[in-house]
């Protein structure tokens, strides 16, 4: 008997649960209600985003899977492709940091291999509160540990990534996982259970009673009873990954597989019915050949259970034994558990009686889609008169105090933790602009890059999402690459409050708009919903993971100063003009010293009284042509690109030392009368600072004319210390070495066990 | 020189170590799988870094019971030159091919990064192309690599010159800071007394391509090959 109650405890409405009425033509049983709570959920669904992702750019000459599988395919010649996709892990984290992040980065490294690609790189965007409270320590040290632990021990170089603290993600941890893989171009597999006859097996991991409803947990706000949500995360085993990875791809060499899926969000629901979806077939399975790992497993845990490092794929009829052969070698649990019907039902059978009969079709495809309410926030119509009055202010020691940040200090603390070396790829180490991997073979190597700002849009979502995808492009440019494609991983609260509906839907007009302009189709990505506690929900945090080619690979480019006597130039606008942003700008260098007396986090409170900078998309798209022409005429010594704190955050961070070489420095002349605090922090897009050979620069300045790109000179890489003079006027002397060391242990020393 | 690089269930780097050996060096190079006793007429076997069996237990504490690693047992005591990068290592410390065992690292987390190391005795088979003393940049990856032995077998490693590699700074110092794990005396890599198998926690096998970063890895696999040139004669 369905009740109001148990509608509820299944997140179902009671207008979801009329349609499943008249779709089954009867009364559901709890197991059948159980699989539709998990199929409709928010999390699988995405039934309150699809009306929207619709407006996102999808195609593209290198393209050649778009959304709709388990990971986006890009062409990158001779024969190769690449798999990749980002995917959060966001509530799981909260609740158990360890587990929760350990098992976002199995998930996402299952999508890559069950395309059939070898993954080879892997990085993750993560958000915390800052890091003077106690649990966000905790959180974040777990995080860090779970994502290491578990790609580590799989094998797969964690190469890269960005980690942000903002108050916002206090109670709500963000842990978007992302992960490429290489494979040739034809031998891609798809989740899909055609060929009725078909034998459907299933390999891995036994099935317990872990992570039941986790899809359902991803799909609410948390409360004060979040403790209690513990057995909804699942626990994962990267040593048993490992060896489905091994065996999976040795499986696919044999030609029997027909289609091939994980078990993820939802388990074997989602994987039964999204393969039967897909190809339109129906499948029929029998519980009872399913390995379990617990006793008196009802056939609504099984359905639901999202144990990990399990795979449903379907053989042709007949070869199953080539299948077992294989995953025998591996010690992997294989097992046929059904087949391959024509009518498109699921069918699952418990104990010789049929225990839920839904039409796949229902689950996914036709699946609930709302277009939910969208209204204006409150908070964007308030218009701030700004008053700048004189001031005086240090900058050597604002940009001092900027560096001493979690949100600009080095992350090595995090990065030591994860084998970024292992399968010897790994040319770029990390802490440049892109993460880099060769591919091995070719001549050619893999850049690639996590950006994503929700302090910006929070501010202005749609220009938020539109600076991610800029910045994301740069940094790929900036290593010597040309930017191909991108994944996304979008986060917000509530899809039931009109004002977070409105920034999704501004967000998606960014992102749609950038992507479009810079020519980064998306290929696939995920969308996380009702990040909130207690009704508090987090800035909307769009995450882009960009991928792009560096060939040759001689082309590659560190982001750091290589040589004394080389040219420091600024490509792109120097000065924008006058714009809300510059005015909030000086108004925040007034109050900057009383800020400092309440904050440790200095810079991250002076930015969070800023709105949003400017872009102008063509100037982005120009600046980023200049820098690429400029590589591929071996013009470029190093590149790096202004964003967070903006140029004197930048020439800084090219200035300190890095594997296998010492610190540098460099002296900047600026023009007299310029406006100071804007010039050398303001936050503004399209900027990017290369080193060119004093010879050089002629050609450079050609290709940005050709560009119409603003070029300026602006000073020459020394050694030792950070000069700018404006004019004749000494405005910053400090020694790099200090500010290295400020930079260093920003983060080390806030945690114990010391490496 | 035909090398074997063994594979357990877990273990990761087999192709890193492949991939040096056939396409840096170009010799031949054969995967032998840990079920197997034949060692396929190879002159050297490398036991190379992963997660053999996933660490359950202790790291390396099952893989040597696997049936390829009483063939490496039989190998090494005629003399055939075995070298354990990494969990390597680990598995031939509990094989007992080696001496001592290993702890978790002093700071409790998971570490990568590239270190030097010192070269302690440059006349083994592994180092026979270094000279004494010098400084090596190879990067290690590790959650155990904290090596110690019982104080008075210690001294006898350093007495029979059995310590191959240790931990330093840039410069060729051993001091504690440039100790990434705690390791007893700095110990990075050790050999057993009749000089033909090494263990060693740093990877060379990351460090053999000038685009990785160091070509100092590279010292070790071509020392081998050199020794057995010149016992060949």
């Amino acid at each position: 008997m369905i009740t109001s109650q148990i509608l509820a405890q299944h997140n179902l409405t009671k207008v979801e649960y009329q349609r499943i009425l008249s779709i089954l033509g009867r009364q559901p049983n709890l197991t059948e209600l159980g699989i539709f709570s998990v199929m409709w959920s928010e999390h699988c669904s995405y039934k309150s985003s699809k009306t929207h992702l619709k407006r996102l750019p999808t195609q593209g000459a290198h393209v050649l899977q778009g959304p709709g599988e388990n990971a986006g395919i890009i062409d990158i010649g001779d024969g190769y492709a690449v798999a990749f996709k980002i995917e959060s892990h966001n509530h799981p984290s909260f609740v158990e940091p360890y587990q929760g992040a350990a098992t976002g980065v199995g998930g996402i490294l299952r999508d890559i291999f069950t395309m059939g690609a070898r993954p080879i790189a892997a990085m993750n965007s993560l958000r915390f509160g800052p890091l003077d409270q106690p649990q966000n320590r905790r959180i974040m040290e777990g995080v860090v540990a779970g994502i290491a632990g578990y790609g580590n021990c799989f094998g797969v170089p964690t190469i890269g990534g960005e980690t942000v603290f903002e108050e916002c993600y206090s109670q709500n941890p963000l842990v978007n996982a992302f992960a490429v893989g290489l494979f040739k171009k034809d031998q891609i597999f798809y989740g899909q259970a055609s060929g009725i006859g078909n034998s459907v097996i299933y390999v891995g991991s036994r099935t317990g009673r872990d992570g039941i409803h986790g899809a359902t947990m991803a799909s609410t706000g948390f409360d004060e009873e979040s403790e209690s949500k513990r057995p909804n995360v699942q626990v994962g085993d990267p040593f048993l990954e490992k060896l489905l990875l091994e065996a999976c791809l040795e499986a696919m060499k044999t030609g029997a597989i027909v289609g091939i899926q994980d078990m993820g969000a939802a388990g074997l629901t989602c994987s039964t019915c999204e393969m039967g979806g897909r190809a339109a077939t129906g499948i029929e399975i029998d519980l009872d050949k399913v390995p379990q790992r617990e006793e008196g497993m009802s056939p609504y845990e099984v359905m639901l259970s999202e144990s990990q490092e399990r795979m449903l794929l379907v053989a042709e009829k007949g070869r199953e034994e080539e299948i077992f052969r294989i995953f025998n070698k591996w010690q992997i649990d294989a097992v046929r558990i059904g087949k391959v019907t024509d009518d498109g039902i699921l069918r699952v059978l418990n104990r010789g009686s049929l225990v839920a009969e839904i039409p796949n079709r229902a689950l996914t495809d036709d699946a609930p889609v709302y277009k939910r309410p969208i209204s204006l926030p409150a908070r964007m119509t308030h218009n701030q008169k700004p008053c700048p009055s004189p001031f005086r202010l240090n900058w050597g020691d604002v940009l001092e105090g900027f560096l001493a940040s979690p949100n600009l200090g080095s992350k090595e603390w995090i990065y030591r933790q994860y084998d970024h070396m292992v399968r010897t790829n790994t040319i770029q180490l990390p802490s440049a602009d892109a993460a880099v991997v060769r591919v091995k073979n070719t001549n050619k190597a893999l850049a690639m890059s996590l950006d994503g700002n929700g302090r910006y849009c929070k501010q202005d979502p749609r220009l938020g999402a539109q600076l991610s995808v800029a910045e994301s492009c740069r940094n790929l440019v900036c290593s010597g690459a040309r930017p191909l494609a991108a994944t996304n991983c979008l986060n917000f609260g509530n899809p039931e409050n009109p004002e977070v509906m409105w920034e999704v839907s501004q967000i998606i007009d960014g992102l749609a708009n950038a992507c479009d302009i810079l020519e980064t189709p998306i290929t696939g990505g995920n969308v996380s919903f009702y990040n909130e506690t207690l009704g508090e929900g987090i800035y909307p945090t769009p995450v882009i993971g960009m991928v792009g080619l560096i060939e040759p690979l001689s082309r590659m480019r560190g982001s750091w100063f290589v040589e004394e006597g080389n040219k420091i130039v600024l490509l792109g606008p120097m000065v924008w003009p006058r714009t809300e942003y510059s005015s909030a700008l000086r108004l925040t260098w007034q109050s900057l010293s009383s800020l400092k007396e309440r904050t440790g986090d200095l810079y991250t409170a002076w930015g969070n009284q800023l709105p949003c900078p400017p872009i102008d998309l063509d100037v982005e798209a120009r600046v980023q042509k200049t820098c690429c022409q400029a590589m591929e005429t071996g013009l470029i010594v190093s590149a790096h690109d202004c964003s967070d704190g903006g140029l004197a955050i930048a020439i800084a961070e090219m200035s300190f030392s890095h594997f296998g070489c010492t610190a540098l420095g460099a002296e900047i002349f600026l023009p007299q009368d310029t406006e100071l605090g804007e010039v050398l922090f303001g936050e503004y897009p399209s900027r990017i600072l290369v080193t060119v050979q004093e010879k050089d620069l002629k050609a450079l300045q050609k290709i940005a004319a050709v560009h119409a790109v603003e070029m300026t000179l602006l000073g020459t890489v020394i050694s030792g210390f950070l000069v700018v003079r404006s004019g004749d006027v000494l405005v910053l002397e400090k020694s790099v070495v200090t500010l290295e060391n400020t930079w260093i242990n920003c983060l080390g020393g806030l945690f114990a066990n010391p490496l | 020189m035909k090398f074997g690089v063994l594979v357990f269930p877990g273990s990761n780097c087999e192709h890193d170590a492949y991939h040096v050996i056939s396409k840096v060096l170009h010799h031949p190079a054969e995967f032998i799988w840990h079920q197997s006793s034949d060692l396929k007429g190879c002159e050297a076997i490398i036991v190379p870094g992963g997660f053999a069996y996933g660490d359950y237990l202790r790291t390396g504490a099952i893989a040597r019971f696997s049936p390829v690693m009483d063939s490496v047992r039989v190998f090494a005591a005629k003399g055939g030159l075995v070298l354990g990068i990494c969990n390597g290592f680990q598995i031939l410390l509990e094989s007992g091919l080696l001496g001592g065992a290993m702890l978790r690292n002093r700071g409790l987390k998971y570490i990568c990064q590239y270190v030097s190391i010192r070269v302690e005795n440059s006349e083994t088979s592994f180092t026979s192309l270094t000279k004494s003393e010098q400084v090596l940049t190879i990067p290690i990856g590790h959650m155990e690599g904290n090596y110690t032995i019982d104080t008075k077998l210690f001294s006898l490693l350093e007495k029979k010159k059995q310590i191959v590699f240790r931990y330093c700074t840039p410069e060729g110092k051993i001091t504690p800071s440039s100790n990434p794990n705690g390791s007893l005396g700095n110990v990075a890599g050790i050999c057993n007394p009749q000089g033909n198998v090494l263990g060693m926690m740093p990877h060379p096998e990351r460090a053999s391509e000038r685009l990785l970063g160091s070509e100092d890895g590279l010292l070790i696999f071509q020392s081998m090959i050199q020794s057995r040139s010149f016992t060949r004669r």
